[in-house]
């Protein structure tokens, strides 16, 4: 994320001119043809008519334009806005888009002597907006927390972010090869870190506090409309359940480590258990339990026995320090799974049948909706997989609902001092062995509600869903999302699902890549992508500036919500 | 802040007149061969400050840890308004006797505002469900928290300081931030270790001037300091502990007289404490 320093003396005309024209020789690049071949990467061979890709070239020169016309700063009205760090954004990101499809067209069709020459305008003309973009000067810019527009105008900024996100999130989807995928993904960052760098996230995260119903409602509406993007069909909406199941999961992870501080490495296996009860109970043909009431009953009954579960693994544990309780869980997962494994009547009972799971469990029917067929919406279709999908998102939208409302309370309260020093917190009358146990039990119980939906929605229940593996991959979207905050963890569980769905060539190198990402966040960011301000501070003890810049920010919000 | 110099000892809460709040009877706690609290009794009435004195190591700290049921005593037993106390620390609380620490143990990411309501805690009740559901009950008890939180921090003379980071706070804030933090809990009994470490003069008497108010709202308070000054002018009855043992209990006056005491905790040479006309109240 971070543009590399170089200390040239600025030019800002000449950087401005050069930024302007880089961005013209882009969107003249895009209009072009890229490639002799038609079928690499979408379209990029008609001259006159962009493909998707190109389109975004255009989008990212036009930009590049405003961008120009923006350095001197003459408008008011957007002084918070960081031309020349999001220029910088801007140009490196709209490279290293330009140099991974010229890559692609290139390695697809056989050498660099097959790119046509659209494609070589293209990486000049970004070339071309990188010299210019590091010509510019450092600006100044007034506090982006202190903007304040008009509300209207603050929630249709709200709302086209959101809007802009599913767009986004739909196109990456798209793609079915991996250069597309990865093209795209440059694409969706370049932008990403555009606002970032320009200042518009932090205005965002203040705004968005001030407009919480908003930003909530908005992003459970744009979860739901996501399948209106897939036009009814289940390629991408089998992932999208996988992804919603393994999140929802996260969720449920991120009250027990982000919130409460407990490390917890086997998680997956209060997934494991709730799946467990939905398959056993359901009115499969291998269901090995008698008695089928009706799914919520399952549910809930599911999510208890997790919880049961929790308390029997915490309460011996919960008492002593930290990493004990890691190693226990540690154990527990692993016997979850040895267990699972042999409970096939020879060994043991005969509950789960070991290895082969159980399989060709039924699709949901809640209140006569049958989640294994199609619905129309208008002229919309939504199919098996949406329907598992919307359900998922549903239950997400309430875990973290829980989520939020105990951070935002005496329990909440009595989380973070405990992280901050459990001795003082005892000292002080917090009840840390109840609050710990709650944590864990609470995390356990969830975890077992959104396995009793996956039970439905994966055609079967086997033990080899529920590896050290998967918990440690739980793990990896919570710590690397940001411990403690809902968008870095869900940011976390969709990056580590959807990447290895989506760009299959990584599937081998998967764990080498998620080890290396998490070992260089723990070095240069240990509070995750997007971190919770508390979590950042407690990883920078002796970071003063930061403090400081966060109290600031805290009396300003406090400031705006009275 | 207000300014009040030194308060005279003679309140409705004067020693001896209130009820007995805080007994300890025959106290001791040995770490294995090592005795570091031997048979100390203490006994603290409502609107008393009673001060613990003794050179380092002399385990005034630990009989504090005892009293607040971090150790569990070797032997003897500790009553709080009548009843034994608890043998967990927060249950103590709970019973209504709060501590400061002697190392500053504040969150210190929390607000000043947030460290306070953590205090209430123990006098809070809204559950997961009722947290979960946002009853009327969470508004109400969060709001009354937020105001009883502000309350105190104004008491402390920290009303400036709701929104800031503890972290970010200056030294002498965060010593008081700690008292507001332990006030409320709603003790009946206050256990102070060196509340004034550190402090220049003028926040030393600030210290003060907040303990004599505590005291006055009817609440004992136990002091563990150095500064004699300090604590000649504030205490009612004071206590010198000397290797785990109680050497000389009594007035201010008495104690900084004894002999015995002078030679094990103050020495001999540096008269300064004992020669200052402000400090001290009679003949000494």
């Amino acid at each position: 994320m971070n543009i590399p320093k170089i200390t040239i003396s600025p030019r800002p005309n000449v950087g401005k001119a050069l930024l302007a024209g880089g961005a013209v020789l882009l969107i003249v690049a895009a209009l072009l043809a890229w490639s002799y071949d038609s079928t690499i990467l979408g379209d990029l061979s008609i001259s006159g008519n962009p493909a998707p890709l190109q389109e975004f070239a255009i989008v990212m020169g036009v930009v590049g334009l405003i961008e120009a016309a923006l350095v001197h700063r003459r408008l008011t009205s957007l002084s918070w806005w960081d031309t020349t760090s999001s220029a910088r954004a801007l140009a490196v990101g709209t490279l290293v888009y330009i140099v991974l499809i010229d890559y692609n067209i290139a390695y697809q069709s056989g050498g660099v002597i097959n790119l046509d020459p659209g494609a070589w305008l293209a990486l000049v003309g970004a070339l071309v907006m990188v010299a210019g973009s590091f010509l510019l000067a450092p600006v100044k810019v007034t506090n982006q927390l202190k903007v304040h527009g008009a509300n209207w105008l603050e929630i249709v900024v709200i709302t086209a972010t959101l809007a802009a996100l599913l767009f986004m999130v739909a196109f990456i989807l798209r793609g079915d090869d991996g250069g597309s995928v990865l093209a795209a993904l440059a694409a969706g960052g370049t932008f990403g870190v555009l606002l970032f760098r320009g200042g518009f996230f932090t205005w965002l995260s203040v705004a968005a506090a001030r407009h919480r119903p908003v930003i909530m409602l908005g992003a459970l509406v744009v979860a739901l409309l996501f399948p209106l993007t897939q036009n009814g069909t289940d390629a991408n909406m089998s992932i999208a359940v996988d992804i919603a199941i393994f999140l929802c999961a996260a969720l449920g992870l991120n009250i027990v480590v982000g919130l409460a501080g407990l490390l917890d490495l086997g998680y997956i296996a209060f997934l494991g258990t709730g799946a467990y009860v939905g398959a056993m109970m359901s009115s499969a043909a291998s269901a090995t339990i008698g008695w089928h009431p009706p799914f919520l009953v399952v549910a809930l009954l599911g999510a208890l026995t997790s919880a049961v579960l929790g308390l029997i693994i915490g309460s011996p544990t919960l008492r002593l320090s930290g990493d004990y309780l890691a190693i226990v869980t540690l154990a527990f997962g692993e016997i979850f799974h040895t267990a699972v494994n042999n409970m096939d009547g020879t060994n043991g009972p005969d509950l789960t049948h070991g290895p082969n799971g159980i399989a060709g469990i039924p699709d949901l029917n809640l209140f006569g909706f049958n989640f294994g067929s199609t619905h129309n919406l208008g002229s919309f279709t939504i199919s098996n997989y949406s329907n598992y999908y919307i359900l998922l998102v549903l239950v997400a939208a309430l875990i973290i609902t829980i989520f939020s409302r105990l951070n935002n309370s005496r329990i909440g309260r009595g989380w973070i001092a405990i992280r901050e020093d459990e001795r003082a917190a005892e000292a002080m009358g917090v009840n840390i062995f109840g609050l710990k146990i709650l944590a864990f039990a609470g995390g356990a119980f969830l975890a077992g509600l959104a396995g009793t939906i996956q039970a439905h929605a994966t055609p079967s229940v086997v033990p080899d869903n529920y590896t050290f593996q998967e918990s440690s991959f739980l793990l990896a979207a919570v710590v690397l999302g940001g411990m403690g905050t809902v968008v870095g963890v869900a940011l976390g569980a969709t990056v580590l699902k959807l990447l290895p769905e989506k760009l299959r060539f990584i599937e081998d190198y998967r764990l080498l890549i998620f080890g290396l990402a998490l070992v260089l966040m723990m070095r240069f960011r240990p509070e995750g992508l997007i971190a919770s301000r508390r979590r950042q501070l407690e990883f920078h003890d002796e970071d003063e500036n930061l403090a400081d810049i966060v109290q600031e920010e805290h009396v300003d919000e406090q400031k705006a919500n009275a | 802040m207000s300014t009040a110099t030194r308060r005279p000892r003679d309140t409705e809460f004067a020693s001896g007149k209130g009820e007995v709040l805080l007994q300890a009877s025959d106290v001791l706690m040995q770490f294995g061969g090592l005795t570091a609290v031997k048979d100390v009794n203490m006994t603290v009435h409502e609107g008393e400050i009673v001060g613990l004195i003794g050179p380092n190591g002399a385990g005034k700290t630990t009989f504090f840890n005892c009293l607040t049921g971090l150790y569990k005593p070797t032997s003897g037993e500790v009553r709080l308004a009548g009843e034994q106390i608890p043998p967990k620390p927060r249950k103590v609380v709970k019973a209504g006797m709060a501590r400061t620490f002697q190392n500053i143990r504040l969150f210190g990411n929390m607000t000043a505002l947030e460290n306070v309501m953590v205090g209430t805690y123990c006098r809070t009740t809204s559950g997961v469900l009722t947290t979960v559901l946002r009853g009327p009950k969470f508004h109400r008890e969060e709001k009354e928290t937020r105001a009883k939180a502000q309350e105190l921090l104004d008491f402390v003379g920290l009303g400036h300081t709701t929104e800031l980071l503890a972290r970010n706070l200056p030294y002498g804030d965060q010593r008081r931030l700690e008292v507001a933090r332990a006030l409320a809990t709603d003790p009946k009994v206050v256990l102070l270790d060196e509340p004034t470490a550190g402090m220049n003069p003028q926040e030393t008497q600030q210290a003060s001037d907040l303990i004599f108010r505590i005291r006055d709202t009817g609440r004992a308070v136990v002091v563990i300091e150095h500064d004699m000054r300090f604590i000649f002018n504030l205490c009612d009855r004071v206590l010198c502990l000397v290797r785990g043992e109680v050497l000389v209990e009594g007035s201010p006056e008495q104690v900084q007289s004894d002999p015995r005491v002078i030679e094990a905790y103050i020495g001999t040479g540096d008269d300064d404490d004992f020669d200052d006309d402000d400090v001290q109240e009679g003949p000494a």
